[in-house]
């Protein structure tokens, strides 16, 4: 599930040596440039160079506290997409964090597919294209205008949830997607369900979209999440 | 302190004081008056007495002339407990009389005036004192006559030593009666402040002495005693907490533990590890999700949410708890339904959404009918979700026909980490109740749960937000009221 893009580099501002070190070298595992720095100084000095795809940065560090950081940086004009990290796992600190200008929110304790996952996302908004208006992958074809989903030759009807299940899905095709992220940006909660509420959702979905075609397209990622993919490719 | 130190320091004590004072002051203030009065009608009856007995000698010496004049004055004087008598001559030559000495230049002042005086039948000196009335004759005779004041002084020594007596009466018995109630007050509070000490140390069952009277001191302690039984309950609350807390911690941290030892100890292959290792992170996972829940509800319990505020509408929630879960329940073979009036809100969308989301899970995995208890009809497989409005609430229900919770149990149920004992075998971390509960209370309503006959209805009660027109309509029965 490596990404297709260049080599992507990330900064990893955490002061905490153990966890940083462990974010560096599993980023390097799955082949991207990982650098750290371990305080808001030194962080937003290396940030401000702006050779980074995406930021991962602590909310509480010595010298100058993550969010002062990106408030500076975007101050600064420098636009590079930034997930906040933070131990403060409630839904007031993560508007916050947002409202200083972070792009995404993790509460720690976290997994690590689930960083990588939302990374991924979000250092694609950076490189990636203008919104399209027609999403595709192998022969599955989605419209956002019409809200007209087909497979080959066959339409496919879906719910209203169905299909922003599926849209969000084809924006990021390609890139794993976690439940969370599946909850927070088709549903909007944030809150975490004690039952596997996601994958019922999906395993309708699935059989829309898969169920009597040769070749699937939506796949589980085993410890992640999903992602939908043209398998050949 | 010492005892006394202690005991002067009562209340009780000083306000004796202070009663003391006063009724001193009030007493001396009596005497005082009394005394004042007497002597006042004391000398009224001195210069009557005097005044008719100048006028009687006036008249005699009138008609009878200097001789009878005499006559008169020498057998008045030799009366026994007689006035003072003193004619002199022109010259100053006493005449007649039984005055001996008196203070110089007394016989020169006409009217009334005050001297020391000394009679001829006296031995001692001119200690006594005398009030008399000095009258110019015809021809140069002074005439003197006066009273003793003899009764005066000894009416005044009475009041004087009344005023002692009764002055050193009030202190002995104001002072002994402070202590007296002083040492009582305090033997009550030192009985209070042992308890008090007792339950401090620990023994929260200790409580403190009540009296029959009834008195302030009673009534305090009987609301310190409630005091003492509610925090003894919410203590005894605590401990349970902390005990399940225990429990559901420790059993999955010991579970953890115990597959990483095993994994270590079986020489075991590379899939083997694997496994051990993926069992740990989903455990470890469950805790961190047992953790959120426990913070949150402290969050919302604290009150802390209260900043993230506003204003949507509840059915909103409901028909998105619907859409969620839907599937999950149609997986479990339940057929999750919503019924949403429109009920604006004030609160916290995300707490409320987890609040509403937690009661839908507990109704999919708790909520399936009986099979046993009775035939299996499409009704009895039906969850509802529901959103109303009833007078000045929102309620938001959950409505399932499973086996319900018996009416003992309800309150039970909705403490951390309750699981009734018929659902300790389901997953689940056992706060998805009192999560609820806590987000009720933080928006000032409450959770309740009742009886669906059969099943259970656990139903978000949540204070309406006031709109324009709902206002309105509220405020219009009180006019007349107000009128009226």
């Amino acid at each position: 599930m490596t990404a297709i893009a260049p080599q992507m580099r990330i900064l990893i501002i955490e002061d905490d040596r153990e966890s940083a070190d462990y974010l560096v070298k599993a980023f390097r595992e799955v082949g991207y440039i990982a650098d750290l720095a371990s305080d808001g100084e030194d962080g937003l000095s290396m940030a401000e160079s702006g050779e980074y795809d995406v930021l991962v940065v602590d909310r509480m560090l010595p010298k100058r506290d993550g969010l002062s950081l990106i408030g500076a940086l975007r101050d600064a004009g420098n636009r590079t997409p930034v997930l906040i990290l933070s131990a403060l796992g409630q839904v007031d600190d993560r508007i916050k964090g947002l409202r200083a200008g972070g792009d995404d929110y993790l509460p720690k304790p976290y997994a690590f597919a689930e960083l990588l996952a939302r990374v991924e996302v979000l250092s694609r908004r950076n490189v990636g294209p203008a919104e399209e208006t027609t999403y595709r992958v192998g022969d599955l074809e989605l419209d956002r205008l019409s809200h007209r989903v087909a497979r080959g030759k066959d339409e496919l009807t879906l719910q209203p949830r169905e299909f922003r299940l599926l849209e969000y899905l084809m924006k990021h095709a390609g890139q794993v997607v976690t439940r969370t992220m599946l909850l927070e940006n088709v549903w909007d909660y944030h809150f975490d369900p004690q039952t596997n509420v996601i994958d019922v959702h999906i395993s309708r979905l699935r059989s829309k979209i898969d169920k009597g075609f040769e070749r699937p397209l939506l796949h589980t990622i085993r410890g992640a999440g999903y992602m939908i993919r043209d398998g050949i490719r | 302190m010492t005892a006394f130190g202690k005991l002067i320091r009562t209340t009780a004590f000083r306000l004796t004081l202070v009663y003391l004072f006063l009724f001193a002051l009030f007493a001396a203030s009596l005497l005082g008056y009394f005394a004042l009065n007497t002597r006042r009608l004391i000398t009224e009856q001195i210069t009557t007495t005097v005044n008719a007995e100048v006028s009687e000698i006036t008249d005699i010496y009138n008609r009878r002339g200097l001789h009878g004049l005499l006559n008169t004055m020498g057998n008045r004087a030799l009366r026994p407990g007689a006035n003072l008598y003193l004619l002199t001559a022109p010259n100053g030559q006493a005449l007649a009389g039984n005055v001996d000495s008196l203070a110089p230049g007394v016989m020169s002042t006409e009217g009334w005036s005050e001297t020391a005086y000394r009679r001829f039948d006296d031995q001692g000196n001119m200690d006594h004192r005398a009030l008399v009335r000095v009258t110019e004759m015809s021809n140069g005779f002074r005439l003197l006559v006066g009273r003793d004041l003899e009764e005066r002084r000894r009416l005044f020594g009475i009041v004087a030593k009344a005023a002692q007596w009764s002055i050193l009466v009030v202190v002995v018995l104001g002072i002994g009666g402070g202590i007296f109630v002083a040492r009582r007050v305090l033997r009550r509070i030192d009985a209070m402040t042992g308890t008090t000490q007792r339950i401090m140390a620990g023994d929260l069952s200790g409580r403190l002495p009540v009296g029959r009277s009834g008195d302030e001191l009673d009534r305090l302690a009987e609301n310190l005693n409630a005091m003492l039984e509610r925090i003894e309950a919410l203590m005894t609350g605590l401990k349970e907490v902390s005990d399940n807390i225990a429990h559901d911690l420790k059993t999955p941290l010991t579970r953890l533990r115990n597959r990483a030892e095993e994994a270590l100890a079986k020489s075991g292959c590379e899939a083997d590890y694997r496994a051990a290792l993926e069992r740990t992170i989903e455990e470890s996972d469950g805790l961190i999700r047992t953790f959120n829940a426990l913070l949150m509800i402290a969050r919302a319990e604290s009150g802390q949410a209260r900043g993230n505020m506003d204003d949507f509408d509840a059915a909103d929630v409901a028909n998105g708890i619907h859409e969620l879960y839907e599937p999950l329940a149609e997986d479990d073979g339940m057929m999750l339904r919503v019924k949403t009036a429109p009920t604006p809100i004030h609160g916290n969308r995300e707490l409320i959404s987890q609040a509403l989301a937690n009661l839908v899970e507990n109704a999919i995995k708790y909520g399936k009918p009986e099979s046993s208890v009775q035939p299996l009809n499409a009704d009895a497989r039906d969850i509802l979700i529901e959103a109303c409005r009833e007078r000045d609430q929102v309620l938001l229900s959950v409505t399932d026909h499973g086996p319900g919770i018996p009416e003992g149990d309800r309150k039970h149920a909705v403490e951390r980490f309750v699981r009734l004992e018929a659902s300790r075998t389901l997953p689940g971390s056992g706060l998805g109740l009192s999560l609820a509960s806590a987000v009720a209370t933080l928006h000032g309503g409450e959770l309740r749960l009742g009886d669906s006959h059969p099943g259970l209805v656990a139903t978000l009660a949540l204070p309406a937000r006031a709109g324009g027109s709902d206002r309105l309509a509220a405020q219009t029965p009180d006019v007349p009221q107000k009128a009226a």
